[in-house]
């Protein structure tokens, strides 16, 4: 088994607005080791809420509701969910896990240079920093990750989609962190430039510049590529989990197959398989069903669906949620 | 006999008043297409796939070329409002942006109305009711959730629907569907792909699909066309383009696809 890197125990995180709870991140519980991870999701499943809460990003309106976050870092366990944000914004951000936000390379402010938003990160970090010590690192990092050095003294706006994205996780990568989170990072891209910024985040892992990495996106063909395995999540909650080869060829939750059979590449199998859609919307996550989440729209549902909530199960290394296997 | 002709359409836009700039979008492009074929234009942004398609619907003037429908040359159909009406009737399009082919302020049976009025029925007749209620289940749709409401209270792809509900009328020979599924849901794009092939079913209509999703493209045609920069650089059958692309074009396409069953063998010698 790969070592144990990050750990989230049933962590319950909601957006309040207007007195209400927004269950975005409802009972998750995680273990990231030392891999590419993959997390797919429609928009509004709590993707990217689940990214705050691997961060321990929490700012109102989104609350920590319930449960833990563990980072295991050289033996030594620390909690992330029980420290202050001055506490992690100075010891974990940046140096233990990253993150690369979506749409972050359309964040660049035009008038700075790439190499201003390099200082910038390290006097968020350091309290004296050597100015030409950390150019000359930064241009090693770019160059690693195959960016001619140069690039770091050019403007956002001189930089094509894929060079600024790149260079954002040049960045975002400076300080060696653990774990790199990187949300959607490929889906404002053409395709053959999607395919570089997949091969640069490879890279990041096979050169040992981060340990892991979680890649979360809703486009799973892309995912598929680089990632080893693979969580589905509906609702706020995971309903399907494991290594991405078996879950692709043979998917055992009723959303999984229904997201993976909607995908269309241009591929013999897609043609034989066919493909279908899922009817209806995602539930209201201020009043989610009380049964399976996906119940209102699983074309194999029974009637223990309606009434329960089924558990997050082990079957032969994979995990699923779903009574269609469960054992009565 | 064809059902559609393209022959050496050329279209060169003039931009500017004084210095004039000339931009060529398609190229001297021929094609044809058979009653019942469903045939897809790929190509990137700014590649003339929807210069083209509108060239076919009479919506942009050529600059040289001929287009034949069903054995008229396109401007016999402009002659009078007669042989107009009966291009409208065999030639039905469907845009990329569903938002943008309804009026807000008219209730969606208006565009029902119109495709009835086209087959010279009256819509406050019972028979057009009738009809209207059947196009609409023949989408997939229930005729009383959806007549009498107004645009901004359905979804994307309800909207898409409505729109192919008016092929269930019109029964055109030719559909130009210019990206049509872009801008839906993945997981509600397959029901509106599946009613593009019910329609060639049942009535055996030619679909000219415009995409840059060589996806979508590949599992709908049953014959792809790539353009690049304006001209046709290669056409074949799916399986043929995906699996032996001829053009650099469409190679290096076709590599950068990320693929769901199978993995990528070359990201590793992908050049950074």
């Amino acid at each position: 088994m790969k070592n144990l890197i990050l750990n989230l125990e049933n962590v319950k995180a909601y957006y309040m607005i207007a007195n209400k709870f927004v269950k975005a991140v409802d009972g998750v519980s995680l273990e990231i080791r030392d891999e590419i991870l993959g997390i797919v999701g429609e928009s509004g499943s709590g993707k990217s809420t689940l990214t705050n809460v691997m961060l321990m990003s929490i700012k109102r309106p989104l609350t920590f509701v319930d449960g833990n976050v563990k980072l295991f870092s050289n033996g030594d366990v620390i909690e992330l969910s029980s420290m202050s944000r001055e506490e992690l914004q100075k010891k974990i951000w940046g140096r233990e896990i990253s993150i690369i936000p979506q749409s972050a390379m359309n964040a660049l402010m035009p008038t700075k240079r790439i190499k201003s938003y390099i200082l910038d990160v390290m006097r968020s970090h350091f309290d004296k920093i050597e100015d030409e010590e950390i150019i000359k690192k930064a241009i090693d990092r770019f160059e690693e990750i195959g960016i001619s050095g140069e690039y770091i003294n050019r403007y956002p706006f001189e930089l094509s989609g894929g060079m600024k994205q790149r260079a954002v996780i040049a960045v975002a990568t400076l300080l060696n962190p653990r774990v790199l989170i990187a949300d959607e990072p490929t889906s404002a891209l053409d395709v053959a430039t999607q395919k570089m910024v997949l091969a640069t985040i490879k890279e990041l892992k096979d050169k040992g510049i981060v340990k892991s990495i979680v890649f979360i996106t809703h486009d799973i063909a892309t995912v598929r590529q680089i990632a080893e395995r693979i969580v589905v999540m509906y609702a706020g909650k995971i309903v399907e989990e494991g290594n991405m080869d078996e879950v692709i060829l043979d998917p055992l939750h009723p959303y999984t197959k229904g997201l993976l059979y909607s995908v269309v590449t241009p591929e013999p199998e897609v043609r034989k398989r066919g493909i279908i859609n899922i009817p209806g919307t995602p539930p209201d996550l201020t009043d989610p069903p009380p049964c399976c989440r996906f119940y209102p729209r699983c074309p194999s549902r029974m009637e223990i669906c309606e009434k329960e909530e089924p558990e997050l199960i082990n079957i032969n290394q994979r995990k699923v949620a779903c009574f269609l296997y469960e054992k009565r | 006999m064809p059902l559609l002709e393209v022959k050496n359409l050329n279209k060169i836009y003039e931009l500017g008043f004084i210095r004039k700039k000339y931009i060529h979008a398609v190229k001297n492009i021929s094609f044809s297409m058979e009653q019942g074929e469903i045939v897809s234009l790929v190509g990137e942004s700014g590649s003339g796939k929807t210069t083209t398609a509108k060239m076919i619907l009479g919506l942009v003037k050529p600059t040289s070329g001929e287009i034949i429908i069903d054995g008229t040359k396109l401007e016999e159909y402009f002659k009078n409002i007669d042989t107009l009406r009966e291009l409208r009737r065999k030639v039905h399009a469907i845009f990329q942006d569903p938002f943008a082919s309804y009026n807000p302020f008219y209730p969606i049976d208006r565009v029902l109305h119109q495709a009835i009025k086209l087959i010279g029925f009256d819509p406050a007749s019972s028979e057009a009711r009738e009809l209207m209620e059947e196009a609409l289940r023949n989408v997939g749709l229930d005729p009383k959730m959806i007549l009498g409401k107004y645009p901004h209270q359905l979804s994307g792809g309800e909207k898409q629907r409505i729109m192919v509900a008016r092929c269930w009328l019109l029964m055109p020979k030719l559909i130009i569907a210019d990206e049509p599924v872009s801008m839906i849901d993945a997981s509600t794009r397959g029901g509106v792909i599946k009613l593009f092939e019910k329609l060639r079913k049942v009535q055996n209509t030619s679909i000219i699909f415009i995409t840059h999703d060589m996806g979508l493209a590949y599992y709908i045609s049953d014959r792809i066309l790539i353009m690049h920069l304006g001209e046709i650089v290669e056409e074949g059958t799916p399986d043929d383009i995906i699996s032996n692309p001829k053009h650099n074009y469409t190679k290096r396409l076709i590599a950068s696809i990320p693929t769901l069953y199978k993995k990528w063998e070359d990201l590793e010698k992908v050049k950074v």
